[in-house]
C-alpha cells in the first residue's frame, strides 16, 4: 500500500527507502563523540600510531573549530547523538559468495551484481563504516593499480598513505573536515602508477543504512605522471526520521601529464546533511574533472575544488542539483589558478521545485603571476514554481591581469510555449516537463557513465512526479 | 477511418483582444483546404486555438473532432486523437534530441503504455525511412530539438514529425513562409506524398498567406479569412482570382461587414486548464 505522506508524495517510490535491521553488527561505538571514541575506532582497526596521533590531533582541532555560519543550517546536527563508527561484519567479502545475505539483499536492490556484470573493472561497496565487497579485475592489478578501501589501503600500502593523506585537506581546512580525519572509516584508496590508463570507471556505491549513524568515509586518489583514472562514487541510503549526518573527505593528486575524473550521484535520503570536502591538486599538465550531481540530502554542502599548482593544469567541474521540498542544495566549485596558463570550467545546473532551495557557491582565485590563464564559469537555474528558490555566489579574486574569465549565469522557468509544444505532440504534460528538465541538465548528464546518466534521469523522473497539474 | 474537424462559429482572443469572429470551416478525411487571407486576419489564431494553446482563450463556439468537444481536451489529447500541426514558429527544446523527442511523441500517438516506448530499433527504422522520404539530412536526428536550425530546417523539421505521426488532420500554419522555391516544392512534395500514403484519407489544412504553396499541394477548397472570420470560399480557382485582385481588394469588399460585428459571451478556456501557475 502506498504511504502518503502531507506533502503527497508517495513514499513507495523512493526506491531505495528499505532497510535492513540492524542486528548484525559486529562492532557498533556509543554515541557520541569523544577522545575514547577515536582511540577506539583506530584500535579496532590496528592502526600504526601515527594514523592514532592523527586522528586525535584532529579531534582537537574539531573541538576548537566553531560550527558554520554561511551557507546551510548546520546548526541542527547532534553530534553527540551520533554514533562515530559501526562494523557490520567482520572482514571482507571477496567475492559475492562471501557477502552476508541481508547485506547482499541490499545489494540486489542497487544493483550492484548487475554492474558487475556490466564489466564495471571494479566493484568497491561501503556498507555502513566497511567495506564488504570489492574486486578488482586482474589486469589492473597486474599494472600496479591499487583499488582498495581507504583502511586496507592504509594497511597494505603505509608508505603511500602516510605521504598523501591529510595533505590536499588538512583537519585545519573546515570542522567538518577535521570531524572526518579524526573518525574517518572506509572510503576508497586508489593509486595508479606512472602512465596506466584505467579506462574502465572503477565505481564504489556508498550507503547509511543506521538512524543516527553518521558515516565518515575518505577517499584518497593518486595519480602518478600521465595515469588516467575515473573513479565514479554512487550514494543512496535509506529514508529514516531522524537526521543523519554524512562527512566525507577526498583527496585527490593528479601529477604531471596524468588526468582523473571524479564522478558522484548523491541521492541521500532527505533527511541525512551531506557536508563534504573534494579537493584535487593538479600539476604540470595534469587534467582534474569533478562531476557532481546531487539529487538527495536535507542539507548539502559540498564545493569540489582544483589547486592548479604548474602550468598547463586544467580543471573541470560540472555539477547539478535539484532540490525538492524541504531541500537546501548548497553544491558549487573552486578553481584555483596557482601557476601561468592554466585553464578552468565550471559548469553549474541547479533545479529547485516545490519550495526546495538549489544554487552555486563557487569561487575563482587567481593568484598573481598565473598569467595567461582562462576562467569560464557558467551557471544555470531553473526553477519550476512559485515557491522554490535559487541562489547564486560567485565569488571572484582575480590578482593577475593578463587573465580571460568569464562569468555567466541565467536563472529561468520552464516556458509555457516548451510545454505546449512537447504537448502538441501527444506528450503528456508530466513528461514534457520532465523532457524539458533532462535537457537542461544534458550538458551534464552526458558526461556520466550510460548507466549513471540512465539513472539521473530516472530519478529526476521520480522527484518530477506529480510536480505539475 | 474517417476523421472530421468541425468549427462552429469560434470566437476567440489573446489578451484582450478578440481575434476570431465566428470563425466556420469544416476539414474531413481526404479534403485538403487551403485557408488564406492577410496579416492579421486569424488564420494562425485559428490554428493555435485548434491545438489548445493556452495562450488563446475561446470566446464561444464549438470545436467537434470526430464529434468529441476538441475544446475541452488537452493539447497532448489532442495530438494523439489524431490532429497535428506544423507550426509557423517551431520553438527549440536545448538538450533534447530529435530521435528522443521523436521516439516519445510516436509512441504516445501510436498509444504506448506511459513509461513505455517503442522499440529504439522500430524507431530508428522508421525515422531513417522518412527522412530519406522527406530528403532530410539525417544528423537532425542527433540535434537538439530546433535548436540552432535555420528557417527551412525548422519548417522540414515540422513536415518530418508530421510524417512520422501520420495524423488524420494536419494543419499546416505558414509553412511555406521564409521558405525559396525549392524547398516550398520538398515540403509540399512530402506532403503530398503523405496524403498519397494515407491512401488519400488525411485531412490537411494549409494556412497561407501566398498562393505559391498551392501551385504544388491542390487544394479542394479554398478559404479567404478575414478579420477573424471566413468571408468566402471555392475551389482552387479562388486562389489564382486572389492572386489578382490582392488582399486589398478582400479588405475593400469586406470591410463593412466587419464593422459590423461585436464580440460577446464568457471566456471559455482553450483547453481544460493543465497549465503549471507560474
Amino acid at each position: 500500500m502506498a504511504v502518503v505522506n502531507p506533502l503527497g508524495i508517495d513514499l513507495d517510490q523512493y526506491r531505495y527507502g528499505f532497510h535492513d535491521p540492524v542486528d548484525g553488527y559486529a562492532f557498533r561505538s556509543e554515541r557520541g563523540l569523544s577522545r575514547k571514541v577515536v582511540e577506539q575506532i583506530s584500535h579496532l582497526k590496528s592502526e600504526p600510531d601515527w594514523m592514532r596521533a592523527y586522528r586525535l590531533h584532529s579531534l582537537g582541532v574539531f573541538e576548537k573549530k566553531p560550527m558554520p555560519t554561511w551557507g546551510g543550517n548546520v546548526g541542527e546536527i547532534d553530534l553527540d547523538n551520533i554514533y562515530y563508527y559501526m562494523k557490520p561484519t567482520e572482514g571482507q567479502g571477496r567475492t559475492w559468495d562471501d557477502v552476508p545475505e541481508n547485506i547482499k539483499r541490499t545489494f540486489d536492490r542497487l544493483g550492484i551484481p548487475e554492474a558487475e556484470k556490466k564489466y564495471l573493472a571494479g566493484v568497491g561497496a561501503q556498507y555502513e563504516s566497511e567495506v564488504v565487497y570489492h574486486s578488482l579485475r586482474e589486469e589492473w592489478t597486474k599494472q600496479g593499480v591499487v583499488f582498495l578501501d581507504m583502511d586496507s589501503g592504509l594497511r597494505e600500502h603505509p608508505d603511500i598513505v602516510k605521504e598523501y593523506f591529510g595533505t590536499v585537506v588538512p583537519p585545519e581546512d573546515n570542522k567538518f573536515a577535521a570531524l572526518n580525519s579524526a573518525v574517518w572509516s572506509g572510503g576508497s584508496f586508489v593509486y595508479v602508477p606512472a602512465g596506466v590508463h584505467v579506462t574502465i570507471p572503477l565505481q564504489a556505491y556508498f550507503r547509511i543504512n543506521a538512524q543516527n549513524m553518521g558515516q565518515f568515509e575518505r577517499t584518497l586518489i593518486v595519480a602518478e605522471p600521465g595515469a588516467y583514472v575515473h573513479y565514479v562514487e554512487g550514494c543512496t541510503a535509506p529514508t529514516y526520521t531522524s537526521d543523519s549526518l554524512h562527512s566525507a573527505v577526498v583527496e585527490i593528486i593528479v601529477k604531471e601529464g596524468a588526468r582523473v575524473r571524479y564522478t558522484t550521484i548523491q541521492n541521500w535520503s532527505k533527511n541525512v546533511y551531506n557536508l563534504v570536502t573534494k579537493r584535487a591538486v593538479a600539476y604540470r599538465d595534469a587534467t582534474m574533472e569533478w562531476v557532481d550531481g546531487n539529487l538527495g540530502s536535507k542539507l548539502t554542502m559540498k564545493y569540489p575544488s582544483v589547486y592548479m599548482l604548474e602550468p598547463g593544469a586544467k580543471a573541470e567541474i560540472l555539477s547539478v542539483a535539484f532540490a525538492g521540498a524541504g531541500q537546501h542544495q548548497d553544491p558549487g566549485g573552486k578553481v584555483i589558478h596557482a601557476a601561468p596558463h592554466t585553464q578552468s570550467s565550471v559548469v553549474s545546473k541547479s533545479i529547485s521545485k516545490s519550495g526546495g532551495r538549489a544554487g552555486y557557491r563557487g569561487l575563482v582565485k587567481v593568484y598573481p603571476g598565473a598569467r595567461g590563464s582562462k576562467c569560464a564559469v557558467r551557471c544555470d537555474a531553473l526553477i519550476l514554481d512559485d515557491q522554490s528558490r535559487s541562489d547564486t555566489y560567485p565569488t571572484m579574486e582575480i590578482d593577475e591581469d593578463d587573465v580571460q574569465v568569464t562569468h555567466e549565469a541565467t536563472v529561468s522557468k520552464v516556458s509555457d510555449e516548451q510545454l505546449f509544444y512537447l504537448m502538441s505532440r501527444g506528450i503528456n504534460q508530466d513528461e514534457a516537463m520532465n523532457m524539458i528538465v533532462r535537457g537542461f541538465i544534458e550538458p551534464i548528464s552526458r558526461e556520466l557513465p550510460m548507466e549513471y546518466s540512465v539513472e539521473l534521469n530516472r530519478l529526476i523522473g521520480l522527484e518530477m512526479e506529480g510536480s505539475v497539474g | 477511418m474517417s476523421a472530421e474537424l468541425l468549427i462552429k462559429n469560434l470566437w476567440a482572443q489573446v489578451e484582450d483582444k478578440v481575434i476570431l469572429k465566428g470563425a466556420n470551416l469544416a476539414v474531413r478525411s481526404g479534403e485538403i483546404h487551403a485557408l488564406m487571407g492577410p496579416n492579421g486576419s486569424g488564420k494562425t489564431t485559428l490554428a493555435h486555438v485548434l491545438m489548445g494553446n493556452p495562450f488563446y482563450q475561446v470566446i464561444k463556439g464549438e470545436v467537434l473532432y470526430n464529434n468529441e468537444d476538441l475544446l475541452a481536451m488537452a493539447p497532448d489529447d489532442r495530438a494523439r486523437k489524431g490532429l497535428f500541426i506544423a507550426f509557423q514558429y517551431p520553438v527549440s527544446i536545448p538538450g533534447v534530441t530529435m530521435a528522443s523527442f521523436l521516439r516519445t511523441a510516436v509512441s504516445a500517438r501510436r498509444g504506448y503504455e506511459k513509461d513505455h516506448l517503442m522499440s529504439l530499433a522500430e524507431f530508428q527504422k522508421l525515422a531513417r525511412a522518412k527522412v530519406e522520404e522527406l530528403q532530410v539530412d539525417p544528423a537532425v536526428l542527433g540535434r537538439y530539438v530546433n535548436e540552432g536550425f535555420s528557417g527551412g530546417e525548422k519548417k522540414r523539421a515540422e513536415i518530418l514529425q508530421m510524417a512520422l505521426l501520420e495524423p488524420e488532420i494536419a494543419i499546416m500554419d505558414e509553412t511555406d513562409s521564409g521558405l525559396d522555391v525549392d524547398a516550398v516544392k520538398i515540403v509540399a512534395a512530402g506532403v503530398n506524398r503523405m496524403y498519397e500514403a494515407s491512401g488519400k484519407k488525411m485531412g490537411v489544412l494549409v494556412i497561407t498567406h501566398y498562393p505559391r504553396i498551392l501551385k504544388y499541394i491542390k487544394p479542394t477548397r479554398v478559404h479567404v479569412m478575414f478579420d477573424g472570420r471566413i468571408v468566402t470560399s471555392g475551389d482552387a480557382d479562388l486562389a489564382e482570382e486572389l492572386d489578382q485582385i490582392g488582399y486589398d481588394g478582400i479588405r475593400a469588399q469586406y470591410e463593412r461587414v466587419a464593422a459590423e460585428v461585436v464580440g460577446e459571451g464568457e471566456v471559455r478556456s482553450a483547453g481544460k486548464v493543465f497549465w503549471v501557475q507560474h
